[in-house]
């Protein structure tokens, strides 16, 4: 539907993942693919030995302490920092060599409130912005008029998707923390992407509004197969979305399903602080003990 | 101006009879060059939020100004010498974080009342010249010849066309930097070509307005742009006519009455910012349902 092309060093297996869209007998290709991956920043080693294999319409949270490299894991993923060991494999090639078939989402609190920019603009930007030259009008009738007509109607179609229609036209500065980070998911969901990298999506947002954004990424993830990454700091909302977690943590990692990972035992363990997980009667589980708590011990340390 | 015993009132005649003198029609030809250059990069430099940026380069124009016209050559390849070499200095400056350049603002004040003390110096050093240090600070239309309209013409062609290749991934890159390195959008190179922009527009302003009032046509058509629309388009189209309109206005009353067009020019634009806010805060404000009542979204396209 967009304007990504399949550059001729993304090898066969992964073009299948971009194949018109998207039923479910389509192959299971890996999306991501780390092995025995460690990371250093500022010459401190953040983590190894990390193996994590995330196939399309995955949800991945990625969760831990302040300062454990977590942002470090999407950077990585972006190819915007080298691993000093081991392999990763993004979208069937190099990390950073398919980037446009990514939608990222960077960890921010929010627009400058001066910015007189329309929501609507800032989702096109998302499709088209990395691309040479200057935006005509949709109504100008020459060159590329069939695209220009397309890619409006695709902003529109993302701008639906994540319910922002009743502002989109208003200066995004003016918006809520909620709304923003709604027109910034349709920005990341603008290029359709196969993987989308979230660093703390829900973080600026209340509590009613964190369930329904958590509940709007695993929609998405689910019906359009893509495979989520998301940073977060706090498990609960997003817990019963959730395919995968990948705990880091100062003591090492954790990675498997919610109900293998996120029990009192591995989380007391990993933090080195004791922490309950609870079952809720509906079946759903609940962190106390928050781990969020212990980073700023944890994060302390060199 | 004293050359005329006053305005017939009728837009037609006072025109016809201001471009019965070459020295008027070469005014009006630069105004209107410097007024568009001027108003479109302003509009970025506003976006970026490089007002000081722009402040400082013009600054740096005036030593270049006055140590040209000491030397015997005209002052506009100071401006645009001092001008383009003060924007590759501003450029190569460790930048704080992205946005902005509060960091470095004792740095940069710094250098900005060295280069007014050594434009000073090079005034006084240039003895008959010293009436002319209010022309290089306040503006002056008198001494425009016609080639230094050819001259303001070839890199407002140059500098526009340039912003037409990256003037998208510049927007980009402005609004949202993190996600434009993601998609590989050149952030960083982006960032330099646009100070160098800057420096040009900034070089070709002075010479209408002078150095200290710059900002007349660099930031003021841009901000009572904004102030009235948040549609990219329409603002950038609507700051290069506010820019127009206060030039055109302003050269023709300066030529009525014996006061200097540089007050003439920034006034107008001065009245229209003031104008333009009214409107905003007076307009009807509707606010849509925000994101805490909106339904969810269930719709699923792609």
């Amino acid at each position: 539907m967009t304007a990504h092309s399949l550059d001729s060093d993304v090898d066969r297996q992964s073009s299948n993942t971009v194949a018109p869209r998207k039923e479910d007998q389509r192959p299971v290709a890996s999306v991501i693919t780390l092995r025995d991956a460690a990371v250093e920043r500022g010459g401190r080693r953040l983590w190894s030995g990390l193996d994590l294999t995330v196939a399309a319409g995955e949800f991945v949270a990625v969760l831990g302490p302040n300062g454990v490299g977590k942002s470090t894991l999407v950077q990585v993923i972006l190819g915007a920092l080298p691993l000093i060991e081991g392999e990763v494999r993004v979208l069937g090639g190099a990390a950073g060599r398919a980037n446009e078939r990514i939608g990222y989402l960077p960890q921010r609190r929010s627009f400058d409130p001066s910015l007189r920019v329309r929501g609507r603009d800032i989702v096109r930007l998302g499709l088209d912005g990395h691309q040479w030259g200057f935006p005509l009008p949709a109504w100008w009738p020459w060159p590329g008029a069939t695209a220009r007509r397309a890619a409006t109607a695709r902003v529109e179609e993302v701008i639906d998707l994540v319910g922002a229609g009743g502002y989109a036209d208003r200066p995004v500065g003016e918006l809520s923390g909620g709304e923003q980070q709604r027109l910034l998911i349709a920005q990341a969901l603008a290029p359709a992407p196969d993987l989308l990298l979230l660093d703390e999506p829900l973080d600026s947002l209340d509590l009613p509004n964190q369930g329904a954004v958590a509940a709007l990424i695993a929609t998405i993830s689910r019906a359009q197969r893509v495979a989520v990454i998301m940073v977060a700091h706090d498990v609960n909302p997003i817990l019963s979305h959730l395919d995968t977690v990948v705990y880091l943590a100062p003591g090492g990692s954790k990675i498997g399903s919610p109900r293998d990972v996120i029990t009192g035992p591995t989380l007391t363990q990993l933090f080195g602080t004791p922490i309950e997980v609870l079952t809720a009667s509906d079946g759903g589980m609940v962190v106390i003990g928050h781990p969020a708590r212990c980073e700023d011990h944890a994060g302390q340390q060199p | 101006m004293i050359l005329a015993a006053g305005p017939s009132w009728n837009p037609i005649i006072d025109l016809q009879q201001m471009w019965s003198f070459p020295f008027m029609v070469n005014a009006f030809r630069a105004g209107t060059i410097v007024a568009v250059l001027a108003g479109v990069m302003g509009w970025f430099m506003v976006l970026r939020r490089q007002s000081f940026a722009g402040h400082t380069l013009s600054l740096i124009g005036f030593p270049g100004a006055a140590g040209a016209v000491l030397i015997g050559v005209s002052a506009s390849y100071g401006y645009f010498a001092f001008c383009l070499a003060g924007a590759l200095v501003i450029a190569a400056l460790p930048r704080a974080g992205p946005g902005g350049y509060s960091e470095e603002s004792a740095v940069t004040g710094t250098v900005q009342a060295f280069a007014l003390a050594c434009g000073f110096l090079l005034v006084a050093l240039y003895k008959g010249f010293l009436n002319g240090i209010n022309s290089l600070l306040f503006g002056n239309f008198l001494g425009i010849s016609a080639g230094q309209v050819s001259l303001l013409g070839i890199v407002a062609a140059l500098s526009l066309a340039a912003l037409a290749v990256i003037g998208r991934p510049l927007a980009f890159a402005s609004i949202d930097p993190d996600v434009a390195t993601a998609r590989n959008v050149p952030v960083r190179a982006l960032s330099v070509a646009f100070l160098v922009l800057l420096g040009a527009a900034t070089a070709e302003a002075s010479q209408i307005t002078g150095t200290l009032l710059v900002f007349a046509l660099l930031v003021m058509p841009a901000a009572t742009a904004q102030a009235l629309t948040a549609r990219p388009g329409r603002a950038l189209a609507l700051t290069a006519t506010i820019g127009l309109a206060v030039t055109w206005l302003g050269l023709s009353v300066a030529y009525y009455t014996p006061f200097p067009v540089g007050f003439f020019v920034t006034s107008f634009a001065f009245a229209g910012f003031v104008a333009a806010q009214a409107v905003r805060h007076t307009r009807p404000r509707w606010r849509a349902a925000s994101t805490e009542t909106s339904p969810m979204p269930i719709g699923i396209a792609r």
